[in-house]
């Protein structure tokens, strides 16, 4: 059972989250042109690392909000969370 | 090689067994070899068998960075089946059916295949329209696909919950008669036998450390046993792809995750097909051993650790219980969980790469194992003629860039959540 810190509610079980994927992915911005690559890119393509990883989750069953968890994808240890707004450092 | 057959048991026996042949090999890497494959699982074994028996090609090495038939070929729930809806899924995996149906005579290894027939339940009458759809394309294609309605399902398995006041009625089902189960390591081991009598060099305990490429090709591969040079070189390593992948500088649709599975205690033959569970994911067969043997989500967060989590295990066990209530009764014997290569629409990825002599074999999802023959038999017309074959051309890498999905569930983007 992962255990996961929702920076608004405090440590919660992983039951009450879903999941939400990479969280470094960026959206192209809108009204500039755009490759198909790039396109490809934001929609499909995923480095999917092993190791630490910064994803989104959503405190679905709690406040509903969407966080940033730095977690390890090979141990599943959890070493940071933000609120959704706040940047990568 | 020694033959296995009733004669070869008969006369080892009166030697008590001590001098049966070694299977396959344990060769130190040579420098050079015509094709390089990366991954020693079912995949890759059938790629170096169909390589040598179907192409000649056989100055082929296969490196492994455990042990083989140890990843996912070792850790699935060993259900083969065709029943596809779409052309390029249902022709490829019936090609694979008929290779099903007569491996043990062709390897000389007994996979133990049972074609006892799978049944998808449905649980509504909007999803047995959708089953009847299903059924009559996988008919155009050739392959049996049966409707069933409630009182047919319930003479074919009574022990499913057939109770007035359930959550999840069962409507019907779809069955595909010809579709089973097999051994799977035997699947692994009789691969690599064969292959390693064609002069196939299975090397173990070598992991890939880089890749040498130069002027957009390939030339080789540096491993933990020292550098070993290539003309062409195959990737089959679902579950890793992604690390190996971020060595050559590439970025796949595809997301890494983890699945898990578990058997119950053995209990008497109760159970004579496959059954899934239409109302979530939730699939189950007996074993010969006797153990349930059932499978359902992934844990739904990326993952590299080979194994689960008690929630979805709990999640899938709901499910199960709902469909077959007995299983409440059983007391849990193993679980474990393999990493998986979820591709983003649900369709596996057999091609060429822009590096020239680098050839890509990944994205499985949740059916490595049953298309283990037709992959391996692809990839190595792949690599060999350094084309596509027809059957593996909707598998295409490029296919996410033009928009060509083959999304068989409908799921997008998003194949884990479900």
């Amino acid at each position: 059972m992962l255990h996961i810190k929702c920076p608004h509610c405090g440590i919660r079980s992983q039951n009450e989250f879903s999941y939400g994927g990479d969280a470094t992915i960026k959206r192209p911005e809108l009204g500039k042109e755009i490759s198909d690559q790039d396109w490809d890119n934001f929609v499909y393509n995923r480095k999917s690392l092993r190791g630490k990883h910064w994803e989104l989750w959503q405190h679905l069953s709690g406040c509903r909000q969407w966080i940033k968890v730095q977690r390890d994808t090979a141990t599943h240890e959890i070493f940071k969370t933000l609120k959704a707004n706040e940047e990568i450092s | 090689m020694q033959k296995y057959s009733v004669f070869s048991l008969v006369k080892n026996a009166l030697s008590n067994h001590e001098n049966w042949d070694l299977a396959w090999k344990d060769p130190t890497p040579k420098k050079e070899y015509d094709v390089v494959i990366i991954g020693g699982g079912g995949h890759g074994l059938a790629t170096a068998y169909y390589l040598a028996k179907e192409h000649n090609i056989t100055n082929v090495a296969i490196i492994e960075k455990g042990w083989i038939g140890g990843g996912n070929v070792g850790r699935n729930t060993t259900i083969i089946r065709s029943n596809y809806m779409h052309d390029d899924n249902a022709l490829f995996s019936e090609f694979g059916m008929d290779l099903w149906r007569r491996m043990s005579q062709d390897l000389n290894y007994n996979v133990m295949f049972s074609p006892r027939g799978i049944i998808n339940l449905a649980h509504s009458d909007a999803q047995m329209n959708t089953y009847a759809r299903r059924g009559n394309s996988m008919r155009l294609n050739g392959i049996d696909a049966v409707l069933l309605n409630r009182e047919e399902v319930r003479e074919i398995i009574p022990m499913a919950d057939f109770s007035e006041n359930v959550r999840f009625p069962i409507f019907g089902g779809l069955m595909q008669p010809s579709a089973g189960t097999a051994r799977h390591d035997a699947v692994a081991w009789g691969y690599a036998r064969q292959a390693d009598d064609m002069g196939v060099d299975i090397i173990q305990n070598c992991e890939v450390i880089g890749f040498d490429v130069s002027a957009g090709k390939i030339n080789g591969v540096r491993t933990s046993r020292g550098d070993i040079k290539a003309k062409k070189i195959g990737l089959c390593v679902a579950g890793s792809t992604n690390i190996l992948a971020e060595k050559l500088n590439m970025t796949l649709p595809i997301e890494t995750h983890l699945l898990q599975a578990c058997v119950s205690e053995p209990v008497k033959p109760v159970l004579d097909k496959v059954v899934t569970f239409g109302a979530g994911h939730f699939y189950i067969s007996q074993s010969d051993k006797g153990e349930m043997v059932m499978g359902g989500d992934l844990d739904g967060y990326n993952s590299y650790a080979q194994r689960g989590n008690l929630p979805t295990l709990q999640h899938v066990l709901t499910e199960g219980i709902a469909m077959m209530p007995f299983l409440s009764k059983l007391k849990m014997l193993r679980t474990w969980g393999g990493i998986m290569d979820m591709s983003m629409d649900g369709s596996p990825i057999i091609d060429k790469t822009h590096i020239e002599g680098l050839y890509l074999n990944c994205g499985w999802c949740y059916g490595g194992f049953k298309a283990t023959p037709a992959s391996g038999w692809t990839f190595a017309h792949t690599i060999a003629q350094d084309r596509v074959h027809e059957l593996n051309a909707g598998y295409s890498l490029n296919r996410f860039n033009t928009g060509h999905l083959l999304d068989e569930k409908g799921l997008g983007t998003k194949t884990w959540i479900s």
